[in-house]
């Protein structure tokens, strides 16, 4: 059985993300870095929700294909977009964003990439949906909703900007 | 989907022209940051194996291949023993058994990357063969116009010099072809190939090739190693007749065109010094864009797997 989520749920899920983090975050400086693709789009979505804030907000995005671990296995190496980080990362306080945490392969380059930018002072991660099974020891700071998954189901993310429609649809795969 | 080897660009499709020139900004803007390496080629090897002369284009696919942190070996070609007549395949199944993924050639016959590219698994990119081809002069070249005219469909772009043994003018008048740009020569006569493309404008007068209007002058080197001296009286004469002057600059400066070159400079003979300080030369874009577009072609291509077929 498939599962979809909707444009509502999807809509809570960045709230709450947003809540927890001005909740733990209140009043001091932070970056948001976005990864691509949609991660990107989740970063800026937490940003108009937190753009009253009283404190210093950025918005970066960052692209890790060039630090992904899996060049090996692919017939075609993912194509590249430009990263955009406009702020000194040296020091700063930085929550990557991401659509989905899965096996937290994303993240780990994310890390590497972010790591050639500077130093920062402390890096969180935050996340719209956690689906569980990871394969290397990354756990979210920030999660916006938990999906209950097996290893072999396909977790899709649409949004907006990126795909037109703001929608999750779980499809549900097992052993062959 | 990637190709094996990059060997002309006549054999592209344009779609793929596109991507890699897509492809080049976002390494480009890599060169901002303070590291300016990135893994995508970790634990691969890059082999150079140059049997002419090249210092520039050369040293720009080392500094590319190490910024995508590949291993880059030179394969010496006046101390190795091709001086010693070995063969081609000889040399070819020395580097299989070297287990090198990627292959940069650049040899004074025509083809010969062709040939190499049939008997290895790794990639081959052609640095230059003969007359034949430069591709990734062209793409790099082309890079360096879009960079200026995002859309460069209809610009004009008038390439001078010696047009019948330059492989550079053969490589980048197509890509510029491919984009939609107009070109047109202008040379001695005796440099100017009379068969060749068809809707290519040959000039042999300078007053009646600026007359056309292009939007980009791009300059030749006069290959003084080669024997093109022959072609035209004297160096002083070929910079009277064809060169940027001090004068001939000063009106491509009033009109605001474009200078490219693709290195390194005879002063005095394409151009005066003056050159290089005028604010619409490109000579040093196109350093820094033929890094990127080197990049981006090495992370495109893709060698057969280790234990593949051959």
């Amino acid at each position: 059985m498939n599962r979809t989520l909707d444009a509502d749920a999807i809509a809570l899920a960045v709230e709450t993300l947003a809540a927890a983090i001005r909740e733990r975050t209140k009043g001091q400086p932070i970056a948001l870095v976005g990864i691509r693709s949609r991660g990107d789009e989740v970063a800026e979505r937490l940003c108009n929700l937190l753009a009253d804030d009283d404190r210093e907000l950025e918005l970066g995005i960052l692209d890790i294909s060039l630090y992904r671990d899996d060049f090996e296995h692919l017939h075609e190496n993912p194509k590249l977009q430009e990263s955009d980080i406009p702020f000194p990362v040296d020091g700063a306080h930085i929550i990557l964003v991401d659509d989905v945490l899965f096996t937290g392969r994303t993240i780990r380059a994310a890390l590497d990439a972010l790591s050639d930018y500077g130093r920062p002072g402390k890096v969180e991660l935050a996340v719209l949906i956690d689906r569980g099974h990871r394969e290397m020891p990354i756990q979210p700071d920030y999660v916006g909703l938990k999906l209950e998954t097996n290893r072999l189901d396909q977790v899709h993310v649409s949004l907006e900007t990126t795909d037109g429609q703001d929608r999750v649809e779980i499809v549900e795969r097992t052993m062959p | 989907m990637p190709r094996k080897d990059l060997l002309d660009i006549a054999g592209l499709e344009r779609e793929e022209v596109d991507h890699l020139l897509d492809q080049a900004v976002p390494f480009k803007e890599l060169f901002t940051r303070s590291v300016k390496k990135v893994p995508a080629l970790k634990g691969k090897s890059v082999l150079m194996l140059f049997y002419e002369p090249s210092t520039r284009t050369h040293s720009s696919f080392e500094v590319a291949a190490k910024r995508l942190s590949a291993d880059v070996t030179n394969f010496d070609v006046p101390h190795s023993s091709i001086v010693k007549g070995e063969s081609v395949r000889e040399t070819v199944e020395t580097l299989q058994a070297m287990r090198t993924d990627y292959i940069i050639v650049r040899h004074g016959r025509s083809g010969l990357p062709g040939t190499i590219a049939k008997m290895t698994r790794a990639s081959v990119v052609n640095a230059g063969d003969g007359a034949h081809a430069h591709p990734t002069q062209a793409l790099l070249d082309a890079f360096t116009i879009k960079e200026k005219f995002p859309d460069p469909t209809g610009k004009r772009v008038l390439i001078v010099g010696d047009i019948l043994h330059s492989r550079v003018a053969r490589s980048t008048s197509t890509i510029l072809k491919k984009l939609g740009l107009e070109v047109a020569y202008l040379g001695p006569g005796s440099l100017v190939p009379k068969n060749g493309p068809e809707n290519i404008r040959r000039f042999t007068n300078y007053d009646e090739a600026m007359a056309w209007s292009p939007d980009i002058v791009y300059l030749l080197r006069v290959q003084m190693e080669r024997q093109e001296v022959q072609y035209f009286p004297s160096l002083r004469e070929y910079h009277k007749l064809y060169g940027v002057t001090d004068e001939r600059l000063k009106a491509i400066s009033d009109k605001g065109l474009y200078l490219m070159h693709p290195g390194p400079v005879n002063r005095g003979v394409e151009l005066c010094d003056a050159v290089m300080d005028y604010e619409r030369t490109l000579i040093n874009d196109q350093v820094e864009n033929g890094i990127a577009v080197r990049m981006a072609v090495l992370y495109w291509l893709k060698p057969r797997a280790l234990g593949g077929e051959s």
